[in-house]
């Protein structure tokens, strides 16, 4: 265990907080569980974080499982309960899609359903008090534990990688081959500025799942990060540490938004994206 | 904060929860929305159409009613105009009635007074022959003078 050979000092703290349980090849050739930071890195890339697909996967199966089972149990009546709240979650998700998409698809509106939820339900993770699942793990012998999957870069960018396939995928449907690489190469200069077009559009295209999944990253890791370095504070005195509590309370209200906002952004980019895709031109 | 397979994991989980979502979860919620969308406009139609009908129905009763109230006058008409008729008959029955009874008493009055002409003139016949024997002393040949004395009578 990482703690014990040194001192609890904030800048392990902060290290130990923000070090994913990897899965991979040690040092010695031998397969297992990373004992450092430093390990992990050296895994390289066949290395898989424990707890990210973890919470993610649970996370995402609780999603599931919610809205199938109310799914299953659904009336045309007076709805009650949890009925309520997945329309109100599925209405708000159509509406949006209404809103923003303009082709016919029927993957799109469960599609933005699917990231909402999922990421809403990852982000709301990251209310839970930082220290209470992690120290938990540590007594259970688990050195390293993140339970916010958002802030691990490999989640967001799995997500947006799969919006980006999903972008390829039906722009190449919709248009055809010579129609999307058209649109890559004959946009905004016509055919003789084509290296710059390319360049243009390519660079546009490569931007969506990249400002897609590091806005995610970006916003859920500064919360987290603000959040231990304020938990740091609990360390330090007793004046410090109600300041620090304080402090926890007003960021974590305030993280709400950002968790709820950051939710929203990456659906309604990915509707958006998607309506891209499915526009012969734009 | 290593990219590593982690990302390959997630984004496949990211294609099943899409899929399983697609297939499993957003059907059966749409469905039943839609289907309380059709409950909720049917029942509008319906209540509009009650509406309706209620429209009508009242429409059809202020008819009703009017119709009611104008047979009502036109009996009420009917049995004025009748009683007056009754009256006027019963009116010209009495008339009847009572010139057939002034008929009656007045032809009985001048049967009467006939008879008490006829009663008076024999008396007269009498007390005049009574009278003349008496003058002439001697008694009448009742037989002899009998065209006479009719005569006489005749002309009382």
């Amino acid at each position: 265990m990482a703690s014990e050979n040194e001192a609890l000092t904030s800048a392990s703290y902060i290290k130990h907080h923000l070090t994913n349980l990897t899965y991979g090849q040690l040092p010695d050739g031998s397969w297992g569980i990373a004992g450092s930071a430093e390990e992990a890195a050296a895994m390289g890339f066949w290395a898989i974080h424990i707890d990210t697909m973890f919470f993610s996967l649970g996370l995402g199966a609780l999603f599931l499982y919610i809205f199938s089972r109310v799914g299953k149990t659904m009336t045309a009546g007076v709805p009650t309960g949890m009925q309520n709240f997945v329309e109100w979650i599925v209405e708000f998700i159509d509406t949006s899609v209404r809103g923003s998409f303009s082709g016919k698809n029927d993957l799109v509106a469960p599609l933005a359903l699917t990231v909402f939820c999922w990421i809403l339900l990852m982000n709301l993770m990251d209310l839970v008090p930082i220290d209470w699942v992690p120290s938990l793990a540590t007594a259970l012998g688990i050195p390293y534990l993140k339970i916010v999957p958002t802030t691990d870069p490999n989640a967001t960018f799995g997500m947006a990688l799969g919006v980006f396939l999903l972008i390829l995928y039906y722009s190449i449907k919709v248009k055809g081959v010579g129609g999307f690489v058209g649109e890559l190469t004959l946009q905004p200069f016509g055919k003789f500025g084509l290296p710059v077009n390319l360049f243009l559009e390519g660079v546009s295209l490569i931007s969506k799942p990249i400002s897609l999944a590091l806005r995610l990253f970006g916003n859920l890791y500064a919360g987290e990060m603000i959040f231990i370095l304020i938990a740091v504070m609990f360390s330090a005195g007793t004046v410090l540490a109600a300041f620090g509590g304080l402090l926890q309370l007003g960021w974590a209200i305030f993280h709400i938004l950002i968790v709820i906002l950051q939710a929203f952004i990456f659906m309604t980019l990915t509707i958006v994206y998607m309506d891209m895709a499915h526009q012969e031109h734009h | 904060m290593n990219i590593n397979a982690t990302l390959i994991g997630q984004s496949i989980a990211f294609f099943v929860f899409v899929w399983f979502t697609m297939k499993f979860v957003w059907p059966p919620i749409m469905a039943a929305l839609e289907a309380r969308k059709k409950q909720i406009a049917d029942g509008l139609a319906a209540a509009e159409r009650g509406k309706h009908e209620q429209e009508l129905a009242e429409k059809a009763a202020k008819e009703k009613i009017a119709e009611a109230k104008q047979q009502a006058a036109d009996i009420i008409s009917m049995a004025q105009k009748r009683a007056n008729e009754i009256v006027e008959e019963s009116k010209d029955k009495a008339r009847v009635e009572g010139d057939r009874l002034l008929t009656a008493a007045n032809a009985e009055i001048e049967q009467e007074v006939n008879r008490a002409k006829e009663h008076l003139r024999g008396q007269v016949v009498d007390l005049a022959v009574s009278g003349a024997g008496r003058i002439l002393n001697k008694e009448i040949d009742a037989k002899a003078h009998e065209a006479l004395i009719k005569d006489l009578v005749a002309q009382i």
